[in-house]
């Protein structure tokens, strides 16, 4: 098995390691960066679970070797507040509107909100539903993620949104 | 109860638990990594039915990383066999296949390496030599005189088979102006959470401990893991505080477990045995249901319903399990919320070479409401009366409750036809019948669906005596523990791991409620099994009632305690005392008080100020029975087999793709009623959940085999989950009437959704398939089911 210098820098900070050819992008986060909120749901990139932001695309970590990130930049969902013991407007949009349960696929949904508000603040509904399309949940059917990712979307874009008035 | 005299239930409040979730800082089975940890792969039979002549593995062993190859030989010497769920003690399972296996996917081998890649590698080095035998894959073959038997020690198919008769059926199908007869299928699909199941197995020689990490959601799972690794319970520490990502039944992986704690006490190194995908869907003995139903219903000209037959056969796959108990759990609910005067239920429950069973979300009664719903609907189409009507007609009214069904449960309140009102209120009917005739007017097909169900919930485990008579089982108790430390902070500890329920929320807010604190104020931790009270784990739709109960309990005898600490303090009798926020005071002196905090100081310092008697300290623990729990099944089978019933309405309207089959959803509305809501989010997110969960499975979801007993959908790509694109804008519209047996009268809402999602949907593409004279009774009704029916159907037109 041949192994491979790689660098890259992840939640701001460089990386260096030498990794094994075949080994993927979430394990190598997972099991070598121990950034355990990237989750492994079906290895075979249906599920999206593992969903990372790449050079600020949502890219599936399970479909990538490690060695093929190298020299890339990446946000994984532990990167996602502005600062640590902080959470971002998104994520406080999510507790807010109780956008998860078991939490699973969470990470992967906040980063592909995350890859969509970076390109527009007035999402349509269709096209929040389009940005998590390629994101499984199996607790929530949706509604309350999609209503997460509007509430987050008028707060970045500056309208003036009142706490608790989506109960 | 009203909603307004709570201070902080049905309130909206952030949940407590999902601040780590969306920080990625949820700690999953996968997430645990301890020093030296050894990994698991499988080697799975490629055959449905098989003898295992031999097992060759000198080249695995051979690869540099592999410490040990285990097989089925192995754990049978060292092991007890599962238990299942019935008296049939020559059903002998072991996480392994034991000289034979017995369908596609069970696992031959264990690899256990240094990492997963190395055992993955040298899983695939494994010689076993199979002798293939004829598989049996269809359940009313299996029942066949003919038929290959999958465990011949047990020498039939059949698990299980019983008639119950409840009420004079015969006479009054006799009495009855129409009878009905139709066959309703539901395929085989499951919960399919998107975390896979897993296990981190250590055994600590120094201390004779096993330490478990898993992601469980199994009742009474500590004792039988400990019972079939030959070791004493309190040998056994299975750690609560490991996030679940989803599991909605099927999270049990006794097998698995047992495997790991065999290998980690074998090797001595902790070991970690993680599923893929693949292992999973095939390998994880984690399907669903899968169910034939021939119903005969007889019943008036005006269409009031007055006898039931009911014959369900059950295809449980290779190992029985609790699998057959999913035909129990509907006795309890067995003529949905109706009035039916008699009814004859016959539970069959099979084996053939399919992946075994595990409890799926409603635990069978999902499929015995689409059967039932399907039933009202052809009633109406027989009468040509009007759907909604027939149901009106039939519904239990408000003024009956407590109600007893002929099977022996009663229902402890609901108000059906202002719920089903609500419903039809919000969906506009007349907007939707409008734009389901404009669709059809424009050629397309468009329906639309309603569906009447019942989610009972409390998780009383009756089930298991009534399929099983030497299994006395008339608890199925929850547990729940606080302390108030020195300085007036509040600990509440719970029992069990959780799988997205919010049950942190529920705890705070419940304790919260009664000692009048702030939930956010409240921490919640979850003991491990040696520390934890009897539990019965988050199954059955129990914990808003049975958590809830045993907090509200256990808050209840704090404050008695607080109570009695400030009546000696103030010199005054319990009765002439106010207790307000935590404080008390004098009734008639509000001046003289004693605050909470000095309250908790006495109580862990100052034994002399203790009213006698007091042990020092301020904890309480409360163990609650099931409401109604305490009986054994009647020798006819009669049962109150669940406390407490939700209902729940459900309108949609759908149409179908002619060419495609693909049915789009529009408009869906729900009306609910589960009672008092402790945390609205909580119970809203997850029926809106359960609904999409049964979308899947009214349209997509399916375990599909072919003739020969290869899984063929045992992937993302072809077992099909609903996305943000298949599920639409559902709208929930509540209403609550609280259940006279519980603390602030809520019931269950776990199940919510998916009881009658699938009934409802099935209905819409009836309505939209009847101008082509077309009626399925199939689930699921996948694009190309549908196609190929309307293609025929519009060839014949044509």
């Amino acid at each position: 098995m041949s192994r491979h210098e790689i660098s890259l820098t992840v939640n701001g900070r460089t990386y260096r390691a030498t990794v094994p050819a075949r080994l993927t992008l979430v394990d190598f986060l997972r099991e070598e960066l121990r950034l355990t909120g990237t989750h492994a749901g079906c290895e075979h990139g249906v599920c999206g679970a593992c969903s990372i932001l790449l050079d600020g695309r949502a890219v599936r970590s399970c479909l990538m070797f490690a060695v093929q990130a190298d020299g890339a930049t990446i946000t994984t969902v532990e990167g996602l507040a502005p600062e640590p013991g902080t959470l971002s407007v998104l994520q406080d949009c999510f507790w807010e509107l109780h956008a998860l349960q078991c939490g699973f696929c969470t990470p992967g949904m906040l980063i592909a909100a995350q890859s969509l508000l970076a390109k527009s603040l007035a999402p349509s509904e269709q096209e929040i539903r389009d940005a998590i399309g390629g994101n499984l949940c199996r607790c929530t059917g949706y509604k309350q993620i999609v209503e997460a990712i509007q509430l987050a979307a008028a707060r970045l874009s500056g309208r003036n949104v009142p706490a608790n008035n989506h109960g | 109860m009203a909603e307004s005299a709570f201070r902080y239930i049905a309130k909206k409040r952030r949940p407590k638990e999902d601040r780590r979730f969306i920080a990625g800082a949820a700690r999953y089975v996968a997430d645990v990594a301890l020093p030296g940890m050894l990994h698991v792969a499988l080697v799975a039979s490629p055959y449905p039915f098989a003898r295992i002549r031999g097992i060759d593995a000198r080249a695995a062993l051979g690869l540099p990383g592999v410490r040990a190859v285990v097989t089925g030989a192995d754990l049978v010497a060292a092991t007890d066999a599962m238990m299942s769920g019935l008296d049939a003690p020559k059903l002998r399972r072991y996480p392994l296949a034991h000289q034979l296996a017995r369908y596609v996917g069970e696992w031959v081998a264990a690899v256990v390496a240094e990492s997963r890649a190395v055992a993955e590698d040298a899983a695939e080095l494994v010689e076993v030599d199979y002798q293939p035998l004829m598989p049996v894959i269809d359940p009313e073959a299996a029942i066949k005189p003919e038929a290959p038997i999958v465990h011949p020690d047990h020498g039939s198919n059949v698990l299980f088979r019983k008639k119950w008769v409840w009420g004079p059926v015969a006479e009054d199908f006799a009495a009855s102006d129409h009878r009905l007869a139709f066959r309703a299928r539901w395929h085989r699909s499951s919960t399919v959470p998107i975390e896979t199941f897993g296990v981190v197995a250590a055994w600590d020689h120094a201390r004779q401990l096993l330490d478990i990490w898993a992601s469980i959601q199994m009742p009474k799972y500590p004792d039988q893991l400990a019972r079939a690794l030959r070791l004493p319970g309190n040998a056994v520490r299975v750690h609560f505080d490991v996030d679940v990502g989803g599991s909605y039944g099927v999270k049990r992986g006794l097998k698995h477990s047992i495997l790991a704690g065999f290998i980690a006490r074998q090797l001595g190194v902790p070991v970690r045995l993680l599923e893929d995908r693949l292992e999973n869907m095939r390998g994880g003995d984690a399907q669903g249901p899968d169910r034939i139903f021939d119903i005969e219903v007889a019943f008036s000209k005006e269409g009031i319903i007055r006898a039931l037959k009911i014959r369900a056969l059950d295809d449980c796959g290779a190992h029985a399990g609790r699998a057959p108990l999913q035909l129990g759990k509907p006795v309890g609910a067995i003529c949905g919320p109706y009035r039916v005067n008699s009814v004859e239920y016959e539970a069959i429950s099979v084996t053939t070479n399919k992946t075994p069973q595990e409890a799926v979300r409603g635990f069978g009664q999902s499929p015995t409401n689409f059967a039932l719903e399907t039933m009202m609907d052809r009633v109406a189409a027989h009468l040509g009366l009007d759907r909604i009507a027939l149901r009106r007609a039939n519904l239990i009214a408000k003024d009956q409750f407590p109600y007893t069904i002929p099977s022996g449960s009663t229902y402890d309140s609901g108000d059906y036809h202002t719920v089903l009102e609500k419903a039809l209120n919000a969906a506009d009917l007349p907007a939707l019948l409008r734009q389901r005739d404009g669709a059809r007017a424009a050629g397309k097909l468009a329906g639309i669906g309603i569906a009447c169900c019942l989610e009972p919930s409390g998780g009383n485990s009756a089930f298991e005596p009534l399929f099983n008579p030497k299994n006395e089982t008339t608890t199925w108790m929850e547990a729940c523990s606080i302390k108030i430390d020195l300085y007036g902070a509040v600990v509440v500890s719970m029992n069990t791991s959780s799988s997205g329920q919010g049950h942190e929320t529920l705890a705070a807010t419940v304790v919260g409620e009664v000692l009048e604190r702030d939930p956010e104020t409240v921490r919640v931790v979850r003991a491990d099994s040696l520390s934890a009270l009897p539990s019965n784990s988050p199954v059955g739709s129990r914990m808003a009632i049975m958590l809830g109960g045993a907090a509200a309990g256990a808050a209840k005898k704090l404050k008695e305690s607080i109570l009695a600490i400030a009546a000696k303090k103030l010199g005054a009798p319990v009765s002439e005392l106010v207790y307000q926020n935590g404080d008390v005071a004098l009734r008639q002196d509000p001046a003289k008080k004693i605050s909470w905090d000095a309250i908790a100081e006495i109580a862990h310092r100052k034994f002399h100020e203790l009213p006698e008697g007091m042990e020092p300290g301020l904890q309480a623990t409360h163990v609650l029975e099931v409401p109604t729990g305490g009986t054994l099944p009647a020798a006819d089978g009669r049962v109150q087999m669940y406390p407490c019933y939700a209902f729940e309405t459900h309108i949609v309207y759908a149409e179908i793709d002619r060419i495609t089959g693909q049915v789009s959803l529009g408009r869906y509305v729900v009306g609910h009623d589960c009672g008092t809501m402790i945390n609205p989010d909580i119970v809203h997110g997850m029926t809106y959940g359960g609904i999409a969960h049964g979308i899947g499975a009214a349209l997509y979801e399916r375990f599909r085999y072919d003739d020969t007993g290869q899984l063929v959908s045992g992937t993302f790509m072809d077992y099909l989950i609903p996305s943000a694109h298949e599920v639409p804008n559902v709208e929930i519209v509540d209403h609550c009437t609280p259940s006279p047996l519980t603390a602030f009268g809520q019931k269950g809402s776990g199940e919510a959704g998916y009881l009658g999602a699938p009934a409802a949907i099935s209905g819409a593409v009836n309505d939209a398939l009847s101008p082509l004279g077309l009626k399925l009774a199939e689930l699921p009704m996948t694009p190309g089911l549908l196609g190929d029916l309307i293609a025929t159907a519009d060839s014949k037109h044509k």
